[in-house]
């Protein structure tokens, strides 16, 4: 977009050059630095794309080649209690994740925001976002044991009976989300606290200047001049929430009795466990669409795309 | 300054600090975990200090102990190599890392710096793509890796991200369009064409953020565990992940062999927590710009 500006002075080689070969511009060039990426683009995601949709509506085991079933795997998937089942502990866990997760990473940046601009703290609290899902999981797994976990010795100091953290069905989709929140909300507090420096500090003068308190002006001012940002951080990190699998996959499995198993892991499963490649396609193609009106009514709800700052 | 014995600003200064702290605790507790002897460590659960200190765990973990002081520590006494498989996370990362960003950076350059017909049309096409969810791609890449024969191998891990990802593209364009168009036409003027000026204007003027994005991409691929998961089971190609999830599950139900666990996930994490320190300025203010990653 940039480039289009300057006026370009006779030593460019594009603009002498004939008028059937300048409609073309830099073509040629241009497809040898875009080779290698496109080859990986419609390898990897164009093709996948159309072939994913494909499938869902095909009876595929790897074994043989796919069987056009038509609309089969989706009927069946209305039947299917686990498919509910996984939806509905996905949207446990996500409105969980998301809401404590939110709300800590405004604290965390509102916080940092009125106390410090110090690169340590904010690079302390990014730390758990660069450790692996995997390991995040194992160390809580660890600290959360019912036996000899940290967690339960210190519940048991004041006097609280110890929890099965991953043991219970009512318990498992609350750690699993605590967990998460633990690893990203330093993360999300830095996006919001990116957010916060935008805000211009006239309004903040200009609510002194009214005798506006604390609390008042966070409320008033600051909450609804961060909403473009906070729709943004909700989209994305919703999105994120929604694809658990990690986290699940190396502590529960899905148990105790599918309390903990969330759809992308009963497409894991259905996928790689039983062969079902059409019918996990269909229920990938179903979140797929989910993930897309997610965002899209998000980002109507909270009107993204425009600033209260006049 | 009165500004600091504010009593509001005190437990804000507390909150923060507990926040820290809870930040911080876990990986203290990890490697608290990793230096204990397993065979005690049931009998002191609330030690705050390693019980029994010992280097034990990461030397079963890596190798290096024999089956019976293993056992003696309370090992499960099933071979484990975690150097094979930091080994196997080391290349698949450095390939990863090198092929995507220099084919991004490619790609931005004729997205940033080349005016052709259909320029902006195709990089929305490829912007679009982030839009699809991982798992949709995933199953049918799976089979294409398949077909190809690629299961159990390095490619197969390192392919599907060596050669894009939209949000590499789209955070190089950007800085590509800020460099002035005059140092280009300088170097035309001299006659450079445009792999000269791409190798030795175009990535030089953007070292800094090919480094942030290298530094991203690197711990992105490291953390991976899905696709290595579905596609490098194998011992020879297991990453650190997916190595960390089966022994994990194949850790005896009744005595845990936690020191090991915790040893073998400080193995996984400190490479990145390294990485981490010597680019944290740069990371940490890349987050803000970067927003949509």
């Amino acid at each position: 977009m940039t480039t289009t500006t300057t006026s370009a002075p006779a030593a460019t080689s594009a603009p002498p050059a004939p008028r059937k070969r300048r409609s073309y511009g830099d073509l040629k060039v241009a497809m040898i630095f875009l080779a290698p990426a496109t080859l990986g683009f419609v390898m990897f995601y164009i093709w996948p794309t159309l072939r994913g949709a494909y499938l869902s509506f095909t009876e595929y085991s790897l074994l043989s080649p796919p069987q056009f079933n038509g609309l089969d795997n989706y009927e069946r998937m209305v039947q299917d209690s686990f498919f509910w089942n996984a939806l509905v502990v996905t949207l446990e866990y996500v409105v969980i994740n998301i809401g404590l997760q939110t709300i800590l990473a405004i604290g965390i940046a509102m916080l940092m925001y009125r106390l410090t601009k110090s690169i340590t703290v904010r690079a302390v609290v990014l730390l758990p976002y660069l450790v692996a899902n995997v390991v995040v999981a194992l160390v809580w797994y660890w600290m959360l044991d019912f036996q000899v976990g940290i967690v339960n010795q210190f519940l048991g100091w004041i006097g609280i009976d110890p929890i099965a953290f991953f043991g219970e069905s009512i318990w498992g989709i609350p750690t699993i989300a605590g967990i998460n929140v633990w690893r990203h909300m330093g993360y999300t507090a830095l996006l919001v606290f990116a957010g916060l420096q935008m805000i211009p500090t006239y309004v903040y003068e200009a609510a002194k200047v009214d005798g506006a308190g604390e609390l008042r002006t966070f409320w008033r001012i600051t909450l609804p001049l961060l909403r473009p940002v906070l729709a943004m951080v909700l989209v994305v990190t919703m999105i994120g929430s929604f694809q658990i699998f990690d986290t699940v996959a190396v502590t529960t499995q899905g148990g105790p009795v599918n309390s903990t198993r969330v759809i992308y892991y009963y497409i894991y499963e259905r996928a790689f466990t039983r062969f079902d490649f059409g019918y996990a396609s269909a229920m990938a193609m179903v979140l797929f669409a989910i993930l897309a009106v997610v965002a899209l009514l998000q980002m109507r709800l909270l009107r993204a795309k425009d600033s209260d700052l006049g | 300054m009165t500004r600091t014995l504010n009593p509001g600003r005190v437990v804000a200064w507390i909150c923060l600090i507990a926040l820290m702290l809870l930040t911080l605790i876990p990986f203290y507790w990890m490697l608290r975990t990793a230096l204990s002897d397993n065979t005690q460590l049931a009998g002191h659960p609330d030690s705050l200090l390693p019980v029994e200190t010992t280097l034990g765990a990461f030397k079963r973990v890596l190798g290096l102990a024999t089956t019976e002081e293993a056992m003696a520590q309370g090992g499960s006494g099933a071979s484990v190599n975690f150097w094979l498989y930091l080994r196997n996370s080391l290349i698949v990362s450095t390939v990863i890392t090198v092929c995507q960003v220099f084919f991004s950076a490619m790609a931005a350059y004729a997205f940033a710096r080349l005016r052709w017909p259909g320029r902006d049309k195709v990089f929305a096409l490829f912007l679009a793509a982030l839009m699809v969810p991982p798992i949709f791609t995933t199953l049918p890449n799976f089979v294409l890796i398949k077909n190809l024969g690629l299961l159990n191998s390095f490619a197969g891990i390192i392919l599907p991200s060596a050669f894009m990802t939209p949000f590499a593209i789209f955070f190089l364009r950007q800085f590509f369009l800020g460099i002035s168009r005059e140092l280009e036409e300088a170097a035309m003027i001299d006659g450079a064409g445009h792999r000269r000026r791409f190798f030795g204007l175009i990535i030089p003027m953007s070292a800094a953020p090919i480094a942030t994005l290298g530094v991203l991409t690197y711990i992105t691929a490291w953390n991976d565990y899905f696709w290595p998961l579905l596609v490098g089971q194998q011992d020879n190609v297991r990453v650190l992940t997916v190595a960390l999830g089966i022994f994990k599950s194949q850790t005896p139900q009744g005595s845990p062999d936690w020191a090991g666990l915790m040893a073998a996930t400080l193995i996984a994490a400190l490479p990145m927590i390294l990485l981490f320190l010597l680019f944290a300025k740069r990371i940490t203010n890349s987050i803000g710009f970067s927003g949509i990653k």
